[in-house]
């Protein structure tokens, strides 16, 4: 069928790739969108005024000028984001020079396609509901162009395309949980693709922490086998940083010549699975001590569980973990010497400090404790927003503006200590976390993330000392939120106010934990061990192909039959009897045509037969009077019932 | 049967690559619903379904998201593949329902001079319960027409087919398709209606005097009875009427054509006499006849035709002319 689509059928494709481009607003530069926009108005215009559609030499400029325009705007073109704005774009050019069937049926699949590039940037529930508004209407405009002049009622191209989708579901959840899952990726992925993953970096420098904390986002997800640990207990250990540059704290690279550290851990292990936001780093975060390492994953010399390829997908892991432990009871000398660097020259009255302590001090310990007890009995203020620092940042928050988050207090108390000639180490990670009462799992946020130290003394290896809780107890016991002053404004989901708001919340969470655990994240690894389970036995890939193509083969033959199958016409039982009284004088030869009436056919019968003369016309005078007369009574119809039972043609 | 929808003419044919390249077409040996006991059924012997190149398109691009969503772990884009897989499979079933167990049956054929086209009146009815859209009919090599047929109810194509020789001309195969919904699957089935059409003899183009007749001796009055002497007034156009006497000004100010008539005389009976056609080529003399009878029915004159063999009496009306130009469209020569 080539005839070409109409005004409607345009309607129904701008309609449709409206709905697409919305779903990539938020992520769209604001003009890409508002072009896509301008296009599809002029071309509305042109199909309502019968204009000629633009020629390529108007065309040709707008393209180069578009695809320019994106280079820039996203510096180059085969990042994601650069991809999906040019794709975006140059569907919505196409739309200038689509006339007949075959533009409409390229342009709806490369809507297709659009769609499903959405789920790069988001994978949500809200994502994937939103999803069925444009494939609904990409479908619709297909049912609309494949009828030629386009006169489908609007409502009926939505119903058919609805019934089309539900009817597509069986099908679709038989592929989603029986098609062989192949972990990706297949090909380099674009350098961008992961960006605008939150999460811990590879350093700590004054406020990046801080500005992590102003996230609400969710870091992971954690169920205990068995009860939450309390809330001081719950140091999600991420990046060691060893390296002070005087600013900022680093990983050191040095480590690498290092032998692991040791550990020995007494009393059973806590248990719990962590399912893990992408960030696109490779720490997978687990409490302090880990004991078990998850597979695919290894640990540094100074503990970090690392997993061997970024996390880029939300993923799940088993961890154990020990509260009581010791960790590297000797130090060697190079791991004394990368415990204790500090820029020379700098922040002159903070090491005066540390060498006091030192001089009074007769054990390391004790130095930690005047360190605690400055922090203590001082006039320090944790805060979310503390004042700039200046040349010399320790010195500088010390001994004037005492006020500073927990980066602030772990990096200058582990400069302090290293000053006083006491290995210290800065951690960073999630501290605590909020128990979800609907499903009883632990939530840990980006606001949850902090920095805390590691002491290493003589006999006790390296010791955790958290100063934040020497200035802000409530901060480790409580949670963050209640640890700030009301002025500080933090995520509204990470508030405890609005009860109604925070219990709705932790439903919707609860809800999106479902998601995530069974849509997001069915991997190859949850598909192995969900189809086992329930084929009780371990399956192979031939097993899951067999399944899946006797699964779809069934799908289609039920739907099959619902959907040729004849319908029923519901008949009365005046109705039937009266086929019946037909069929037995069909058997005898007498065949009522199409166009006989009960009487003209009872005359015609009763010709024919002259013995059944009157049985025939009593049959057909009851007939008619029950039909089309009025007074039609119960007896009658059981007359008529006798009469018909009982009619024999010979 | 209630309603009724009539066909409509789709824009131009469907060119097929085959018919280009004058490759035989392996359609030929396809199974044709015949009305072995009337009318026809679009069994599901009779219907032959394939992808279209669109459906082709659609299956590459469902394997390039389902390779996208492969190497970016998408879940939702396996749910989004996975989800027009089972739309398009759905597509192939409700492409397959839409035409298959159509009924269909020839109506009334009318019959037309050679070199019109003949139309094929032709009735499928839905028997299914079960509306049918954008069903699309054609004889092979002929413009296409389609029509929705509403539940229980009949579609009405108008199938046009060029009669060129008198005679009976019989419907060829009839080719009925459909892509509705998706315009994925290419759903079709083939027809050979036991009906045919009857097609007059094309008229003479001369506006040769009609010869006087031995009879009665009013040869004389006979031959001018449609002269060129006096503008006598319209009358519609008819077939095979000389350009040169349609009323160019009266056909454009008014609807439709109309043809001047002059008249010498009174009308009287005529016979239209075989052995009076000049030439000899039989089909040139049928053809004449054909237009004097023509032009004596469109002047209500009475008019008597004789044959070798065979003579109707002068008389006037449709039948009379019907029953002329049949015996002279199946004359033989």
């Amino acid at each position: 069928m080539n005839s070409r689509p109409t005004i409607y059928d345009l309607r129904w494709l701008l309609l449709s790739m409206g709905l697409v481009t919305a779903l990539h607003v938020s992520h769209l530069s604001i003009w890409v969108s508002l072009l896509i926009g301008a296009f599809g108005a002029w071309r509305h215009v042109i199909e309502a005024r019968q204009w000629e559609l633009p020629s390529n030499w108007i065309l040709l400029p707008i393209t180069i000028l578009g695809a320019l325009g994106v280079m820039v705007t996203y510096h180059g073109l085969f990042g994601r984001d650069a991809s999906v704005a040019l794709l975006a774009l140059m569907l919505a050019l196409k739309l200038m020079e689509t006339r007949g069937l075959r533009d409409y049926m390229l342009l709806v699949f490369a809507g297709f396609f659009l769609t499903i590039t959405a789920f790069l940037f988001n994978q949500s529930i809200v994502v994937g509901a939103f999803i069925i508004l444009p494939t609904l209407a990409l479908v619709a405009t297909l049912v609309g162009v494949s009828h030629p002049n386009g006169s489908l009622h609007w409502r009926f191209q939505t119903k058919l395309a609805g019934m089309l989708l539900a009817q597509g579901i069986p099908v679709m959840l038989a592929l989603f949980f029986l098609f062989p899952r192949v972990p990706g990726p297949l090909w380099g992925v674009p350098q961008d693709a992961y960006r605008g993953m939150t999460g811990l970096s590879d350093h700590m420098e004054p406020g990046n922490i801080s500005q992590l904390t102003l996230s609400g986002a969710i870091a992971f997800r954690v169920q205990f086998n068995g009860a939450v640990p309390a809330n001081d207990q719950l140091y999600w250990r991420g990046p060691v940083l060893w390296h002070f540059d005087g600013h900022a704290w680093r990983t050191s690279s040095q480590l690498l010549r290092i032998p692991r550290e040791s550990l020995h851990v007494n009393g059973a292990p806590t248990l719990y699975s962590v399912t893990l936001e992408p960030h696109n780093r490779n720490w997978l975060l687990m409490l302090d001590m880990p004991t078990i390492v998850p597979t695919n994953a290894y640990q540094s010399r100074d503990l970090q569980v690392l997993s061997r390829d970024p996390v880029r997908t939300r993923i799940r892991y088993e961890g154990s973990s020990n509260f009581n432990y010791t960790l590297s009871e000797n130090l060697s000398d190079r791991e004394r010497e990368l415990a204790l660097q500090i820029p020379d020259g700098e922040n002159p009255k903070s090491i005066e400090l540390s060498k006091q302590w030192a001089h009074q001090a007769k054990t390391a310990d004790e130095i930690v404790q005047s360190a605690l007890s400055m922090f203590r009995q001082q006039n320090f203020v944790y805060t979310l927003s503390p004042p700039r620092l200046g040349e010399n940042p320790i010195d500088d928050f010390i001994f004037n503006t005492k006020r500073g988050f927990c980066e602030h207090y772990a990096s200058s108390f582990v400069y302090l200590m290293r000053a006083a000639g006491v290995p210290a180490r800065v951690v960073t990670g999630y501290q605590g976390g909020e128990v979800n009462p609907v499903g009883n799992y632990l939530i840990v946020r980006q606001s949850d993330a902090h920095a805390w130290a590691e002491v290493w003394i003589q006999g006790r290896g390296w010791v955790r000392v958290d100063p934040t809780a020497a200035v802000s107890p409530s901060r480790i016991e409580s949670g963050i939120e209640s640890a700030l002053p009301p002025s500080d404004t933090m995520p509204l989901m990470a508030r405890k106010d609005y009860p109604f708001l925070r219990k709705l919340y932790l439903n919707w969470d609860a809800l999106n934990n479902g998601w995530n655990q069974w849509v997001i994240g069915y991997d190859q690894k949850r598909q192995m061990e969900l189809l086992s389970r329930l084929a009780g036995s371990q399956l192979s890939w031939q097993d899951m192909a067999i399944a899946l193509m006797v699964s779809v083969a069934f799908i289609g033959l039920v739907i099959s039959y619902f959907l040729l199958r004849d319908k029923r016409i519901k008949m009365d039982p005046l109705q039937r009897l009266y086929l019946e009284f037909l069929r037995k004088l069909e058997s005898a030869g007498l065949k009522r045509q199409a166009n006989e009436g009960p009487q003209d056919f009872g005359q015609r019968a009763m010709q024919r037969l002259p013995a059944k003369a009157d049985t025939i016309w009593q049959i057909i005078e009851t007939y008619s009077n029950l039909r089309y007369g009025r007074n039609g009574s119960l007896e009658a119809m059981e007359t008529f019932k006798n009469l018909v039972k009982a009619f024999r043609t010979s | 049967m209630s309603q009724r929808i009539c066909c409509k003419q789709l824009p131009f044919p469907e060119p097929t690559v085959a018919a280009a390249l004058k490759i035989p077409d392996w359609k030929q040996w396809l199974r044709t619903a015949r009305p072995d006991n009337a009318p026809a059924v679009l069994s599901r012997r009779h219907i032959y379904i394939l992808p279209t190149r669109y459906g082709l398109l659609y299956a590459l691009v469902l394997i390039g998201m389902l390779v996208g969503s492969i190497n970016y772990t998408l879940s939702l884009g396996f749910v989004m593949t996975f989800l027009l897989a089972g739309v398009g499979n759905m597509a192939m079933l409700h492409a397959w329902r839409n035409l298959a167990y159509l009924t269909v049956a020839s109506r009334r054929i009318d019959s037309v001079f050679a070199g019109e086209d003949a139309v094929f009146e032709i009735v499928v009815t839905d028997t299914k319960q079960r509306a049918r859209y954008a069903v699309v009919a054609h004889f092979d090599g002929q413009p296409s027409v389609y029509a929705d047929i509403p539940a229980s109810g009949q579609g009405l194509f108008n199938l046009r087919l060029p009669a060129r020789k008198r005679g009976w001309l019989k419907a060829g195969r009839i080719t009925f398709h459909t892509e509705f919904p998706l315009v994925l699957f290419h759903v079709w089935s083939y027809v050979q209606l036991d009906c045919r059409c009857l097609v007059y003899p094309h008229p003479a183009m001369n506006h040769l005097p009609v010869p006087a007749s031995a009879d009665e001796g009013r040869s004389g009055k006979l031959a001018a009875t449609s002269g060129d002497d006096d503008f006598a007034g319209h009358r519609t156009y008819q077939f095979g009427d000389s350009p040169r006497r349609v009323d160019w000004k009266a056909s454009s100010r008014e609807q439709g054509m109309f043809t001047k008539q002059f008249q010498g005389e009174a009308q009287n009976s005529l016979w239209l006499d075989w052995s009076l056609t000049p030439g000899i080529d039989a089909e040139q003399r049928i053809r004449q006849l054909t237009r004097w009878i023509v032009d004596a029915h469109a002047n209500h004159q009475s008019y008597g035709l004789r044959l070798p063999g065979q003579e109707f009496s002068p008389n006037t009306g449709e039948a009379h002319y019907r029953l002329c130009l049949q015996t002279l469209a199946l004359m033989d020569v």
